[in-house]
């Protein structure tokens, strides 16, 4: 479960952020899960509240975790159009989300422009785990 | 803010020596020496893995003949190992599809590689450095404590590119292994000169092997090539003198 991996870079974020900032606690954690990598928000969810079980201060069973979705938007750099990668998801197979999946830059292997068909396009939303805020005190 | 940088260092903790394969120049036989040196690592014993962080040019896997290279996914991506080395590349997860990136792309894929891969105890993890002075060399530098090796070859280009390689490694107080010659002819070069002038060790040279590229593609052949022992004699015996 490649989400266990990303979860433990969230929680090992947060407690070098509460070391920076002196954070005895942090109460609340908020990420945004980007469209593009096609994270599982529950089994994300999951290995993040049973890491949190078996931590104690500054982060622990007490910390709260909130997810949002992101939709993820691509830019052709070529011709300037921009759409929504769910429109292109349905034309790739399992193994090339998959692919995505686990390094989303993978994505220029697979998707074109859907207008002028360039590979030469940019993630300006969306991409994958991404830490919004980290509450304390 | 961004989570990935933050495991980095813990995904990389079990690695006793990274060694960044590079020089600058394009053409040099960077992936030919990083592929063979963590075959012959790994043939001596030492646990050992290969990463190709040189993306718009990825080509190791050919090099190995490595096929069928997705990485198994627990709790995080665990590499496939081919004749000994683990093996982790961009083309494991492109299907060798043309993947043109441009440098934000690249760094979020390095970073992501390495915030995902679960490499475990190795000996040594040998990274092959695509050529020029951009996003994955101060990327390497900067999310990495890499050992950097050299390459030139007998050309002024070549060694007037390295030059430049080592004075931005040395900025960015990186540590240099050496400088290795490929494709000599035997005859003396200005690298054992650029290697005095920086005073690094000139770690030798490697002679052209007219029968390196019959090998390319298996791995066992590749062992058993001139290239592979030169490498073993010189570059794997200051490895281990490290």
């Amino acid at each position: 479960m490649h989400e266990w991996a990303l979860a433990e870079a969230v929680i090992s974020t947060a407690v070098e952020f509460a070391e920076k900032t002196g954070f005895e606690h942090i109460t609340e954690i908020e990420i945004s899960i980007g469209e593009l990598q096609q994270i599982e928000e529950d089994p994300f969810l999951f290995a993040l509240e049973e890491m949190l079980k078996e931590k104690s201060k500054p982060v622990d069973k007490n910390t709260k975790i909130t997810l949002e979705k992101e939709n993820a938007i691509l830019k052709c750099k070529s011709c300037k159009h921009e759409w929504d990668y769910l429109n292109a998801l349905n034309e790739l197979d399992e193994e090339k989300v998959e692919s995505i999946h686990f390094v989303p830059e993978v994505s220029h292997a697979f998707i074109k422009c859907p207008k002028c068909n360039s590979p030469d396009f940019e993630i300006t939303s969306g991409r994958g785990v991404w830490i919004n805020n980290i509450i304390g005190k | 803010m961004d989570p990935r940088p933050g495991i980095i260092k813990e995904r990389l903790k079990s690695i006793k020596q990274t060694i960044a394969v590079s020089g600058g120049k394009g053409g040099i036989g960077k992936s030919v020496t990083s592929t063979v040196l963590s075959l012959v690592l790994a043939d001596a014993g030492y646990k050992t893995g290969l990463l190709d962080l040189d993306f718009c040019g990825a080509s190791t896997q050919t090099i190995l003949g490595a096929k069928n290279t997705f990485p198994k996914e627990e709790n995080g991506a665990v590499p496939i190992t081919i004749n000994g080395v683990k093996f982790m590349s961009i083309t494991c997860f492109t299907q060798e599809t043309a993947t043109p990136m441009r440098g934000t792309d690249i760094t979020n894929a390095i970073t992501e590689l390495l915030a995902i891969t679960l490499w475990g105890d190795l000996d040594f993890l040998v990274i092959d450095m695509p050529p020029g002075l951009g996003d994955t060399l101060l990327d390497t530098i900067n999310l990495m404590k890499s050992n950097f090796l050299v390459m030139t070859t007998p050309s002024k280009t070549t060694v007037e590119i390295a030059k430049k390689h080592i004075e931005v490694l040395r900025q960015s107080n990186a540590q240099i292994i050496g400088v290795l010659e490929n494709m000599s002819r035997g005859e003396p070069t200005a690298s054992r000169e650029l290697a005095e002038k920086f005073d690094i060790p000139f770690i030798g040279q490697i002679n052209f092997d007219p029968k390196l590229e019959d090998a390319v593609g298996n791995a066992e052949k590749l062992l058993e090539t001139r290239f592979a022992k030169e490498i073993k004699s010189r570059v794997a015996k200051t490895l281990k003198s490290l």
